[in-house]
């Protein structure tokens, strides 16, 4: 389901992994319709597809914000997704990279990190997850 | 259902993908490919990726199954074609493919299979 609350914002339930795949189809349909860079746009669809899984399996399902944003003149694409699922007791950790240790939670939430420009994640134990990111265009 | 051509060519199989995988997809494409080495005896895979814009962690770590899984049915694996966005992406997430065979192109993957095999004999 897809609800249009601004011309410039959509929001998409992450609720199948059918809509992972509709996620990251519509979060690569914006970053081309922009006129990201082919590098900035791989990282960010890339970025994109990470969290969308995760917000399906750890999250238990939530929803993706996707909003074209502005700042000093620079244009960017913002994505938000939120889950009402368990939460992550300890983000520090959750962090740490290795999808190849056993010993981190392999998220891939750090190297997520590493492929945008901005990367914000709140959780609460019992309520939820959220996590922001944004690509900025290159000028 | 959606599916991914495996044609064999000789002691090889050839994969194309010309689709945007996702987690299923790349998942049948592994039960596939196994299945297919077992019944074709094939001694070598080749999987052409050029046309793949995407590949997150699950893809990659699908891909390395597979690579791993031929092995022990006694085929090489060469994974050919990566677009250089794809590699620096994969590095930056923390995904080295390591225990996979890669090549810049079709002809020089398939010569990477040739001389396994020469090797082998």
């Amino acid at each position: 389901m897809i609800t249009i609350a601004k011309s410039t914002q959509v929001v998409l339930d992450i609720r199948s992994s059918d809509q992972v795949n509709l996620a990251r189809k519509a979060v690569q349909d914006w970053a081309t319709r922009m006129a990201f860079g082919t590098l900035e746009r791989t990282k960010f669809v890339t970025a994109a597809s990470e969290l969308a899984r995760n917000t399906l399996i750890h999250g238990m399902g939530g929803t993706l914000t996707i909003e074209e944003v502005s700042q000093n003149g620079r244009a960017g694409l913002r994505l938000v997704f939120e889950d009402t699922g368990p939460g992550i007791p300890d983000i520090q950790r959750a962090l740490e990279d290795g999808f190849s240790t056993a010993k981190s939670m392999g998220l891939g939430l750090g190297g997520a990190r590493r492929l945008v420009s901005e990367f914000d994640i709140t959780s609460t134990v019992g309520q939820g997850t959220r996590v922001s990111i944004t690509q900025w265009k290159r000028r | 259902m959606e599916q991914i051509p495996v044609l064999k060519l000789g002691e090889f199989l050839l994969v194309s993908i010309q689709v945007e995988l996702h987690d299923e997809l790349v998942l049948s494409l592994q039960d596939d490919l196994t299945s297919r080495i077992e019944r074709t005896r094939a001694k070598g895979v080749l999987i052409d990726i050029s046309a793949l814009e995407i590949v997150d962690s699950f893809i990659g770590r699908t891909l390395g199954h597979i690579a791993a899984m031929a092995r022990i049915m006694d085929a090489a694996t060469v994974l050919v074609g990566m677009r250089p966005a794809v590699a620096i992406t994969l590095v930056e997430l923390g995904m080295s493919l390591h225990g996979i065979r890669t090549a810049l192109d079709v002809e020089k993957g398939m010569a990477l299979l040739r001389q396994s095999l020469d090797d082998a004999e």
